[in-house]
């Protein structure tokens, strides 16, 4: 059975015809992937790299470069909490956020809850420093987060 | 001085400011036809050179300049690469232009690639900027609806392709090469250079890398005239013959230790006292300023007393920073310890060094690793000096990297020990109070 499904293999196809190389569909394919398995597994990779007419090696390179993809042995939760530490936000106190984050979720750093619905990460300055300290949740900013407890139940009304 | 009305942020409080209609409205657009139907290219680029806009993304080289680098009569195609992989720390004024008014940012970018002849565009975005990269996306889409992009952009002979591109967390990716690197699929590895990319970039055909804020100011360069442009801000210095003046608008960030953080658009050359104090409601907690960065973790640091220095390309320069960079100026008030700050700074470095040139991958995780040492409590004198010398013999200044990204590591170390040595002197002779265990780990690993 092949790891990606067949709206995915189109997308990639269709990404192909807008740029002059097909390697440059890397990035693009294993966002696609990664959004909808949680993970980028060996055999996605070597899925991408015969559409791409890389070898895997070559698309792993490029994963591996970006610590952003995850492996099938480590894969996302359904929610990427991405706790910004960079200046703005330490200045404002995400340090006692992430540490509140850390007691409320039970996980340490890079790890998911057992339910899966949250991996808490470190991030490096996130571009909502009007808004410290603030947060990622996937892709989504969250300004002026100081309340850990509310954020996660908040959260978890969506999901 | 008379009250400056915003140009660059004049739509973001609108409502639906980010809609094709409301841009229509607001006679959006009118600029690249007018553009189309009556000038060519070149006239396009002496404009902007005329106008004297300097690059908004750090570097602050003339946009005009840089265009006129394209090999001339070209077979093609030219491809320009919008660098919206704002990473600098403390830096936002991209994302919000994205978010609320990207036609604005669409119509700058469609008048750069008119200008330098290219046949696409790539527009790079971060990963993090999820709002702005579906917001630019809407605006591509409404705009190739609308006959903006697409074959033949409102019935003229030039066609223009626009491709969203996302970017995956990486601050290297920032840097005008490794962006290309990144786009085209591999490690986002700096090139060497030459060739610049203007000679050979994207798919090694000429490419010119433009940032969000840049295409934003030619815009409003194209509607209102470069006269409009060097009307603002501040003239050449006599004193320095490589300063080619800093004009129009900036939007300038502020955050850290303020009472009002944001983002607010001035013409450049406003003190940082000043921005803090009347656009940033003074430092918080009625404090003083210890000191703050003037544009980014790269620039280093400018003290309490330095802070009547102009926010231009020529001011931070002058009481020893790197530069203006993005124009994100970040507080830290007189409570909070230069360890504390400078060891933020330098793990951020360590985390971003792409790892190709060896004095950048060991010079910035050394650093780091000395000032987490000095932070715990267990630092020498003597640890200030090595910091010292490894801040000054990395970078491409010292000529020991290919790109800047290690100039920008090593200057606020340098910075912070030549400015606040007796703090540090004190805190490694007096210990570590206020130190407290934090959960180390760097992110995404």
């Amino acid at each position: 059975m092949s790891a990606l499904n067949p709206q995915i293999v189109e997308k990639i196809k269709y990404l192909i015809t807008l740029y002059p190389a097909k390697q440059a569909v890397t990035l693009p394919a294993l966002h696609l992937v990664q959004d909808e398995y949680r993970c980028v597994s060996v055999q996605s990779i070597v899925e991408i790299a015969a559409l791409l007419e890389l070898s895997p090696a070559e698309v792993h390179d490029t994963m591996s470069f970006y610590g952003f993809f995850k492996t099938e042995a480590n894969p996302l939760g359904k929610c990427r909490l991405w706790v910004c530490r960079s200046l703005a936000c330490d200045l404002r106190g995400a340090d006692d956020l992430l540490n509140n984050l850390i007691d409320k979720l039970g996980v340490g750093l890079g790890e998911t809850t057992k339910d899966g619905l949250f991996t808490l990460e470190e991030a490096e300055c996130i571009g909502a420093c009007e808004g410290a300290p603030c947060v990622l949740i996937n892709d989504v900013h969250s300004l002026n987060v100081l309340d850990a407890d509310r954020l996660v139940e908040e959260i978890k009304k969506k999901l | 001085m008379a009250k400056y009305e915003p140009v660059l942020l004049k739509r973001i409080s609108k409502e639906n400011s980010d809609t094709i209609e409301s841009y229509l409205a607001d006679g959006g657009y009118l600029g690249l036809m007018r553009i189309l139907k009556d000038c060519s290219p070149s006239q396009v680029i002496d404009l902007v050179k005329s106008s004297g806009l300097r690059g908004r993304g750090g570097a602050g080289f003339p946009t005009g300049l840089k265009w006129t680098f394209l090999p001339k009569n070209h077979p093609g195609p030219i491809y320009l690469c919008i660098n919206a992989d704002e990473s600098e720390p403390c830096t936002f004024n991209n994302r919000v232009l994205m978010e609320k008014d990207p036609h604005q940012v669409l119509e700058g970018i469609i008048l750069s690639a008119y200008a330098v002849g290219a046949s696409k565009v790539f527009i790079y975005v971060r990963y993090e900027y999820g709002d702005a990269y579906r917001a630019t996306e809407r605006a591509v889409n409404q705009a190739y609806e609308k006959g903006f992009l697409g074959k033949n952009i409102q019935g003229s002979p030039y066609s223009l392709e626009a491709v969203m591109h996302k970017g995956a967390a990486a601050y290297i990716c920032g840097e005008e090469t490794g962006l290309i690197e990144s786009l085209e699929g591999k490690r986002a590895w700096p090139r060497i250079k030459p060739p610049f990319p203007a000679i050979e970039g994207a798919f090694r055909k000429p490419t010119i890398v433009n940032n969000i804020e840049t295409v934003a100011c030619i815009k409003n360069i194209i509607d209102l005239g470069g006269d409009w442009f060097k009307s603002l801000g501040i003239p050449p210095d006599p004193a320095n013959p490589r300063d080619a003046g800093s004009y129009g608008p900036k939007l300038y960030c502020i955050s850290g230790h303020v009472n009002k953080p944001g983002l607010v658009e001035l013409p450049m050359g406003i003190s940082a006292r000043e921005l803090i104090d009347e656009y940033g409601g003074g430092v918080w907690k009625n404090r003083k300023a210890k000191g703050i960065i003037p544009g980014g973790n790269s620039m280093g640091f400018m003290t309490y007393d330095e802070l009547d220095t102009k926010l231009d390309f020529n001011g931070p320069g002058k009481v020893g920073c790197l530069g203006l960079g993005t124009g994100a100026v970040t507080v830290f008030d007189d409570q909070t310890s230069i360890v504390d700050v400078l060891y933020n700074i330098c793990r951020f470095f360590a985390h971003e060094s792409c790892g190709q040139c060896t004095p950048c991958r060991e010079g910035t995780s050394w650093m780091y690793k000395i000032i987490e040492r000095i932070r715990k409590g267990h630092g020498s004198i003597e640890d200030l000096n090595i910091l010292e010398e490894v801040g000054n013999r990395i970078g491409t200044m010292p000529g020991t990297t290919i790109c800047g990204l290690a100039d920008g590591a090593g200057w606020p170390v340098k910075n912070a020990i030549r400015k606040y040595r007796s703090e540090f002197e004190s805190y490694i002779k007096n210990g570590t109070k206020k130190f407290r265990h934090l959960h180390l780990q760097m992110a995404h690993h």
